[in-house]
């Protein structure tokens, strides 16, 4: 690997972190996000079974991707994914049966999580497979990022523990926290990750979008 | 009779796939910009839905559940592993052969539906239907009723979602909130809302 191989693969798994993260601008891949973090710890699982299958089914889609003819390759590609999938599946109820049943149908769902079908069409299918199944590391990761961040938030604040350890003791255990409710209901997700979006684009101003309309600014010499 | 009416109102409020169960998130954020195209890709999620979810549960109950295959003298095979690929397999064929129906015989409304067809097949809440279908154990006269209550509650959704949406561009949204983030607050809210039908007992 020389200097110029080693910085572009650098950036292709740095890149979806922060600057181009999978959730947040290319808004990929949001249902499964959403529905697990209500512990950090089945997040842990999801982010562990997502990050898996995007590396591997971009390495694998990427070594047949000059065998495989464009009208039939959404089919190969969802072969390959949902296959990857049930072997995830069948894994994570061997060894982590309990968890895995929080996560009921989304493991399933990973077949049609976009972010898996999105890489392996606009990254896999025209880069050669050690550089694609970066990009599959990549992009799990910046996914991992924001689902275990959203993941902490909530069982944080819903039930006042990390990871199951009492971190904030609640008042029915004698602490002093009241637990919010609201965290562990669904639309919890959606404010922290509309706020989450909100952080990210203050920061990195490039990602903001245009308004559809421009609201005109009236002069104060302008007669209403 | 009952049961159905009661499953079916279920489905659409209570259970709703968009709301409460996320199912079908980036369609949803993407494609609800305008109430025309919500409508039309609503109406083709009812259409896919009603057809995939008693096509998988035949699928399932006749040749993936434990002991299924007794008819065919193995009454000891358990196939359901194969679940996932068979109803992933099931929704693409029957997206493909519907659009080829309706290119044929429904011009009018191939041409309404448009590109969301295609969509359909890598959208979460047609397979997330077929997989609650499975773990509910739903028998084939229920998950007609649960495909097409389902598809009609993401449709109600969507178009609703559509409606806030073209009032939204009239409004002056922070910087930074613009676009994406400001639609997460709505859905947010619209989905607070939507979790008022949880206390209704059928």
């Amino acid at each position: 690997m020389d200097a110029h191989e080693r910085e572009q693969a650098r950036q292709v798994v740095l890149d979806p972190l922060v600057d181009n993260n999978p959730i947040t601008l290319q808004i990929l891949g949001i249902c499964s996000a959403l529905a697990v973090t209500t512990t950090l710890a089945a997040s842990l699982l999801m982010c562990l079974a997502l990050t898996t299958v995007v590396t591997f089914s971009n390495a694998s889609i990427s070594m047949i991707r000059n065998h495989v003819p464009s009208s039939i390759r959404i089919i190969v590609q969802m072969t390959i994914i949902a296959s990857l999938v049930i072997v995830v599946d069948q894994l994570l109820k061997a060894f982590a049966y309990d968890v895995a049943k929080t996560l009921s149908v989304f493991v399933g769902l990973i077949i049609t999580n976009c972010i898996v079908l999105g890489r392996a069409e606009a990254f896999a299918m025209k880069n050669p497979p050690m550089i694609s199944m970066l990009d599959g590391l990549g992009n799990g990761l910046g996914y991992s990022l924001v689902l275990i961040a959203v993941g902490a938030t909530r069982e944080l604040f819903g039930s006042g523990t990390l990871l199951g350890y009492t971190v904030l003791p609640s008042v029915n255990d004698g602490g002093w926290y009241y637990t919010n409710g609201l965290m562990l209901l669904p639309p919890s997700a959606f404010f922290i990750i509309g706020l989450m979006i909100w952080g990210i684009r203050s920061w990195r101003t490039v990602q903001m979008e245009k308004p559809d309309f421009e609201i005109r600014q009236a002069h104060h010499s302008e007669v209403v | 009779m009952e049961a159905y009416l009661s499953l079916f109102v279920k489905s659409i409020f209570i259970e709703n796939l968009a709301l409460s169960f996320f199912l079908g998130m980036c369609t949803f954020l993407a494609v609800s910009k305008k109430i025309g195209t919500a409508i039309g890709l609503g109406a083709a999620v009812i259409l896919v839905q009603a057809i995939t979810v008693p096509a998988n549960n035949l699928i399932f109950q006749h040749l993936l559940s434990d002991g299924a295959l007794a008819w065919a003298g193995m009454p000891d095979v358990d196939l359901s592993f194969l679940g996932l690929i068979c109803y992933i397999g099931v929704i693409a064929a029957m997206v493909q052969i519907l659009e080829m129906v309706l290119d044929k015989y429904f011009p009018a409304l191939y041409n309404a539906l448009g590109v969301f067809l295609p969509l359909i097949t890598v959208n979460c809440a047609i397979l997330g239907g077929s997989l609650f279908m499975v773990e509910r154990d739903l028998a084939l006269g229920e998950s007609v009723v649960y495909g097409v209550g389902s598809g009609a509650g993401w449709a109600l959704a969507i178009t609703a979602l559509a409606g806030v949406r073209e009032k939204l561009k009239y409004s002056d949204v922070p910087d930074g909130l613009q676009g994406l983030g400001i639609t997460f607050i709505t859905v947010g809210l619209m989905s607070l809302g939507f979790m008022a039908f949880s206390g209704i007992q059928l």
